[in-house]
């Protein structure tokens, strides 16, 4: 019972903002008594928007415009004539104002619209640079590890290449070897085609992020060049690895 | 009519012996033939020196003579005390009733002399059967060659195979054959060749950083093998490839480089084609090259790892192989082609590096089981019946069997480091034949004809 009289009650409420707010709309757009008689030219009205008003560099924005009793519809910068109504795409480098003339027997309008561009703060690779790639290969690059048996990049493989390949990002210039190691367990023949099968793991891995095949060359050493000689897991796991040397040229 | 004999002993030993095996310290020719087969009881009595000069290679010659017909695994030797007080240096003095006696028991005995005449070293050598004393005695030989220490080994080598060849119907003695392999005793692994039993180490390539996978051509006069050479075009990084040696030469033949990383060559029986493993598409499989490098074919279309090639020496038509398709390394078996690829290990840890033996009907192979170290197996191909010829005793690999079918050299690390030791088919009589450095890879060269 409560919640029924609520309810009436939000209705009335309701319809009464309703009515109210008709009421205010109506108000401007209710013409005032104009003298009829007096067939005087109509003056022109002109309205301008940009979906989206905010882009980032390089992306567009729709212009959209809509005239009535113009004959003539300029939209400056860059877009010029245009008809009555219509919309156009446009790939403003910088925030900009657009502005729309319309002109006709009855007068001239004006409207315009805003579009504001955010340009990506510029990067500041000149800081960065200041470090010789040398010293950033020894800082920065980092060798991929793999289990027992296997060639596949694990997880802590990926992210190692992942900075690895940033690293060669940056530095252009430089060029690399991938050695592939294998643990003492296993046979020399057998373990060189595994290492090798690391190092073509890894090389792909940072093709695909971008790195292109001639900048990285690759050898397999299978069980024969070791990190580590004893015959432990820890010792073990470090000997399986893709491991980077940078080449001078 | 013995030599019939003996030959059938020797194919039962090939064909039908290991895989009944039961225990490897039993004796191979009793277990395999089940015959009741004794081996020859061989007297080898000392040889005498003619004068002083050939004092020492007497010496030499009796004890490689000796050492060749022990390890040759078909005769049994008389111990010198059971020897009579008499020895014979020609065929006139043999007492054959004093041989054949108990404890002595002979069934052969093999005596001679050395002289020094016109500056040259003489072996005069016989082979006598002391239970048929009428007959002529079955070997006589006279060798000659200059007087080194050397030189009386192999001359020694010589007259053992004579002997083998003839006390087994024909079948090659080994005591002239080599071992390629691979030591690190100059700091960095370098192909190796030695004698079979381990003496006269030369080293043959100077590569200075990594030769691996030494094989030898099916006419002893080549080596083909793995190395790390510098690209001329990009010096700091090594390319994996395969570099062929003339032992004949003593260089360096041509090769060219064949992309990726190019390893494991095996010699086509006729020695006019190679196998070998590439990863020029990016990962490894199995092709097949002409000799001199060219005309290259590819023979495996698989993910992974394909790996260690080995011809069957007998049809040149299989061509077993190391693959990972199915997860761990197995051995597989395909035809020259390519086709008709089948898996010969049962799936099981980690099996590897295929052999092949001479009659082409075993594998010898690595094979580490579930929580066992690595030990050498050998299957027959036919059966895939498969018996464990080494156990308890560290790491065993690279198998390779010599040109008579009868023995097998393998690496292990039973005494330590790796070296290389010798054993026979079955199993026994082990021995161990490098103890400078580490010693891998061996492969032993085929028959001197």
């Amino acid at each position: 019972m409560e919640l029924r009289r609520g309810l009436r009650w939000s209705g009335w409420l309701i319809l009464l903002v309703v009515v109210m707010l008709a009421g205010c709309k109506k108000k401007p757009a209710a013409p005032p008594p104009t003298p009829p008689p007096p067939p005087a030219p109509a003056a022109p009205t002109v309205t301008l928007r940009a979906v989206p008003s905010v882009i980032e560099r390089g992306q567009s924005t729709t212009l959209s415009w809509n005239s009535t009793n113009a004959t003539e519809l300029r939209i400056e910068p860059r877009v010029g004539s245009v008809g009555p109504q219509g919309s156009t795409s446009a790939q403003p480098q910088r925030s900009t104002t657009y502005t729309v003339v319309a002109e006709g027997p009855g007068g001239r309008a004006e409207a315009s619209t805003r579009v504001t561009v955010n340009v990506p703060p510029p990067p500041p690779p000149r800081e960065v640079r200041r470090i010789p790639l040398r010293e950033a290969f020894e800082k920065r690059a980092r060798d991929a590890f793999f289990d027992f048996d296997k060639s596949n990049i694990r997880p802590d493989g990926r992210i190692a290449l992942t900075q690895t390949a940033e690293l060669l990002r940056e530095y252009p210039e430089a060029r690399v070897l991938i050695e592939g190691h294998c643990d003492e367990r296993g046979t020399t023949e057998y373990n060189i085609g595994l290492g090798s099968d690391r190092t073509n793991a890894a090389k792909q891995f940072l093709v695909s992020l971008g790195i292109t095949a001639e900048r990285i060359e690759t050898v397999s050493y299978g069980k024969e060049k070791p990190f580590c000689f004893e015959s432990t897991e820890e010792c073990w796991q470090t000997n399986r690895r893709a491991h980077f040397i940078l080449l001078s040229r | 009519m013995k030599g019939r004999y003996w030959l059938s002993v020797g194919l039962l030993v090939g064909l039908a012996l290991l895989p009944f095996q039961l225990h490897p310290q039993q004796d191979w020719f009793r277990t395999g033939t089940g015959l009741g087969v004794e081996k020859v009881r061989l007297g080898v009595p000392a040889f005498a020196a003619g004068s002083g000069e050939v004092r020492r290679a007497a010496r030499v010659f009796h004890t490689v003579l000796r050492n060749d017909l022990a390890v040759s695994g078909i005769v049994e030797l008389v111990s010198p005390s059971f020897e009579p007080l008499q020895v014979p240096t020609l065929p006139a003095e043999l007492r054959p009733e004093e041989w054949v006696e108990s404890p002595t028991r002979a069934h052969m005995v093999a005596y001679g002399n050395l002289q020094f005449s016109g500056n040259q070293l003489f072996v005069n050598a016989w082979l006598s059967d002391v239970r048929n004393p009428q007959v002529a005695p079955v070997l006589t030989r006279r060798y000659r060659a200059d007087l080194t220490e050397e030189q009386a080994r192999h001359l020694a080598h010589q007259f053992a195979d004579e002997i083998v060849g003839r006390l087994s119907g024909g079948l090659p003695g080994i005591a002239r054959t080599k071992i390629a392999f691979v030591s690190d005793r100059t700091g960095s692994k370098e192909i190796w060749v030695m004698d079979y039993d381990g003496h006269n180490p030369q080293r043959v390539t100077r590569c200075r950083s990594l030769c691996l996978t030494p094989r030898w051509s099916p006419d002893n006069s080549r080596l083909a093998y793995t190395a790390y050479e510098q690209a001329a075009a990009s010096p700091e990084v090594p390319r994996t490839s395969i570099q062929l040696y003339s032992l004949v030469m003593n260089r360096r033949l041509a090769f060219p480089y064949l992309g990726g990383t190019t390893t494991t060559p095996a010699w086509s029986p006729e020695g006019t084609q190679l196998a070998l493993s590439s990863s020029r598409t990016g990962d490894h499989e199995i092709y097949v090259v002409a000799s001199d490098g060219g005309r290259m074919r590819r023979l495996t279309f698989s993910a992974g790892v394909d790996i260690s090639p080995a011809w069957n020496p007998r049809t040149g038509r299989q061509i077993a192989f190391v693959s990972d398709r199915g997860g761990s390394p197995q051995i597989y078996l395909m035809d020259s082609e390519g086709a008709s690829v089948e898996r010969l290990t049962n799936g099981e840890g980690y099996a590897v590096s295929p052999a092949w033996s001479p009659n082409g009907q075993m594998i010898a192979f690595a094979w580490q089981r579930e929580k066992e170290n690595f030990n050498i197996y050998a299957m027959d191909v036919a059966t895939r019946q498969t018996i464990q010829l080494t156990r308890d005793s560290g790491r065993n690999e690279q198998p390779s069997w010599a040109p008579d079918g009868r023995h097998l050299i393998f690496q292990s690390t039973r005494s330590g480091r790796n070296q290389l030791w010798l054993m026979l088919a079955d199993g026994t009589g082990l021995r161990q034949l490098t103890f400078e450095g580490r010693n891998t890879a061996p492969h032993w060269s085929f028959s001197v004809r």
